[in-house]
């Protein structure tokens, strides 16, 4: 028999952590910090939404872009919320989460050889997704003195004459960094310079704190038409089990991926698209509820972190932090399975989200402060034993 | 920071004081001094318990009476009210608008205890026109609290 497998596709490398992952996920009395979603139930009336186009028999496909309702919806938030304007006929995909979206958007840009500068650590899914695009990845290992922001200067030094696109994961998941609006300004300058491309994934960007808002790198001068913007409903509305994202573009772009999503998924949930269009219309106050939820466990543990004595940049974004533990001789894979193994705490190695992540841990603080505070006792309990 | 302070106080009153000003931002003189400000303003007026007695297995019963009352002269309802709400047995008085005047919340230990207070003090108070006495039969949602037992978090327990 002849192989019957894609070579592209083996080649492609499972998340090495799989194992230690398993064994967290069968462990019941675990505490876990390492959780990528909200801890939040979607509002209600979002819920209430979902029921009753449920109740209606709206359990038909929408058109394939997404229900106009919805795109509609989507335009008037992206205007209101971060100055974007897209026509809501031609520049909005509705997509089964944004990573959907991240995958028909490199598949429809992308050609055998073309480069995709991918800043690392930073989610899982943008390399496979770039090489099953026959893309080929190119990592920028971010570093923690510039506290995991991307400056011009590692882009200028990763673009070559293949370069097309740029992976923007701002606020970053595992870091929590975010980009100022001079940070971007110095991105969009290399960007248009070198006729560059970008893939903007803002799915953190109502988790924003500080006194900055997010800002889309798409708001830049001339960079609307060179920018896809990727968000979605999952971290800002806790939704995640929705699946329902978007992407925004220029319509030449979009035109060609609505083109993959029409054949390989036909439309998003309907059900979720119809919580989503109340979600829009009527979830900014849980947002902003969900937000100062988060953020005053981000200040609890940062302060709990620093006096440990773990070193622990302020990150303003996404529910993450990412302290450094190289200071104790281990790797952060080490680390992680010791302290899962003496403390019964679940904490994510930093290099599940790429090389650049060793010597460092994610910690999600998507939990209670009751919760947050009972792992960080057990961790600090650990560190200590460490230390002896 | 008032507002910010008694939000989360209103839910979880027995945060440590510390804790609570890393929470908030800010430096535990600053949340010690407006504790201690809206306590003597009355603006806290208790740190309380929810409890969900019908899991203790101690009898209580609840009940919601509506009283139409006569407003007194120079005094309106306020001098009705305090003769009610001077009962010990009485949980909260609220003036109410609509059908009837006062919403009094009543807790005793049976129904007829209950009903001895509204046959014997409420309904003979002189300006006291008519009482509707409703027992509550479960209490699903208090104080912003779902009685029920809460979820477990149903989450993996690890995803990217």
């Amino acid at each position: 028999m002849r192989n019957p497998l894609s070579r592209t596709i083996v080649e492609i490398e499972p998340s090495g952590i799989r194992k230690f992952f398993d064994i967290v996920n069968e462990m019941e009395e675990a505490i876990s910090l390492g959780v990528g979603e909200p801890d939040f139930d979607t509002p209600w009336h979002i819920r209430e939404e979902g029921i009753y186009s449920l109740e209606k028999g709206r359990t038909f496909y929408t058109s394939n872009a997404g229900l106009k309702e919805l795109k509609v919806e989507i335009s008037k938030y992206l205007e209101r919320k971060f100055g974007l304007s897209y026509d809501s006929d031609k520049e909005i995909i509705v997509t089964v989460g944004g990573s959907e979206a991240i995958d028909i958007a490199m598949r429809a840009m992308l050609d055998p050889g073309d480069e995709v500068i991918i800043p690392q650590p930073s989610f899982v899914c943008y390399p496979p997704c770039a090489l099953l695009a026959n893309g080929t990845p190119v990592i920028i290992e971010l570093k923690a003195e510039k506290e995991f922001r991307l400056t011009a200067e590692e882009l200028k030094a990763a673009v070559t004459s293949k370069s097309k696109l740029l992976v923007l994961p701002f606020p970053n998941n595992p870091t929590g960094s975010v980009m100022s609006r001079k940070d971007l300004e110095e991105i969009a300058e290399v960007v248009i310079e070198n006729d560059l491309f970008v893939l903007s994934d803002e799915i953190y960007a109502e988790l924003t704190y500080g006194e900055e808002p997010h800002v889309s790198i798409a708001s830049l001068p001339g960079m609307r038409e060179r920018t896809i913007v990727i968000n979605g409903f999952s971290k800002a509305y806790a939704m995640t089990g929705w699946r329902l994202g978007y992407a925004c573009g220029p319509g030449v772009i979009l035109e060609q991926m609505l083109k993959i999503h029409q054949f390989a998924i036909m439309c998003a949930p309907t059900t979720s698209q119809y919580a989503a269009v109340e979600a829009l219309k009527n979830g900014d106050k849980d947002i902003i509820r969900m937000r100062e939820e988060y953020d005053g466990r981000r200040r609890y543990l940062l302060h709990r972190f620093r006096e440990m004595g773990i070193p622990c940049f302020e990150p303003y974004g996404a529910f993450y932090m990412f302290p450094c533990i190289s200071v104790f001789g281990l790797t952060s894979e080490e680390f992680a399975e010791k302290l899962l193994e003496s403390e019964k705490v679940a904490v994510v190695p930093g290099t599940a989200f790429g090389r650049g992540g060793e010597g460092f841990i994610r910690v999600s603080y998507a939990y209670s402060l009751e919760d947050l505070k009972k792992a960080l006792d057990r961790i600090e309990h650990f560190v200590n034993n460490l230390r002896k | 920071m008032r507002e910010k302070i008694l939000t989360f106080i209103e839910k979880n009153s027995r945060i440590d004081l510390k804790e609570l000003a890393i929470v908030l931002g800010v430096d535990s003189a600053t949340v010690l001094n407006e504790l201690e400000a809206m306590e003597a303003e009355h603006i806290i007026c208790g740190y309380h318990t929810l409890i969900n007695w019908e899991k203790t297995g101690i009898e209580k019963v609840t009940a919601m009476i509506e009283v139409r009352v006569t407003p007194q002269r120079g005094m309106g309802f306020d001098k009705v009210a305090e003769r009610i709400y001077n009962y010990p047995e009485v949980e909260s008085v609220y003036l109410i608008s609509g059908g009837f005047d006062f919403m009094v919340i009543l807790e005793g230990r049976t129904l007829r205890e209950v009903s001895q207070f509204v046959s014997e003090k409420l309904s003979p108070l002189e300006s006291v026109l008519s009482t509707k006495t409703n027992f509550i039969l479960k209490k699903y949602k208090d104080h912003g609290t779902i009685m029920a037992e809460p979820t477990r978090d149903e989450r993996m327990k690890i995803t990217p």
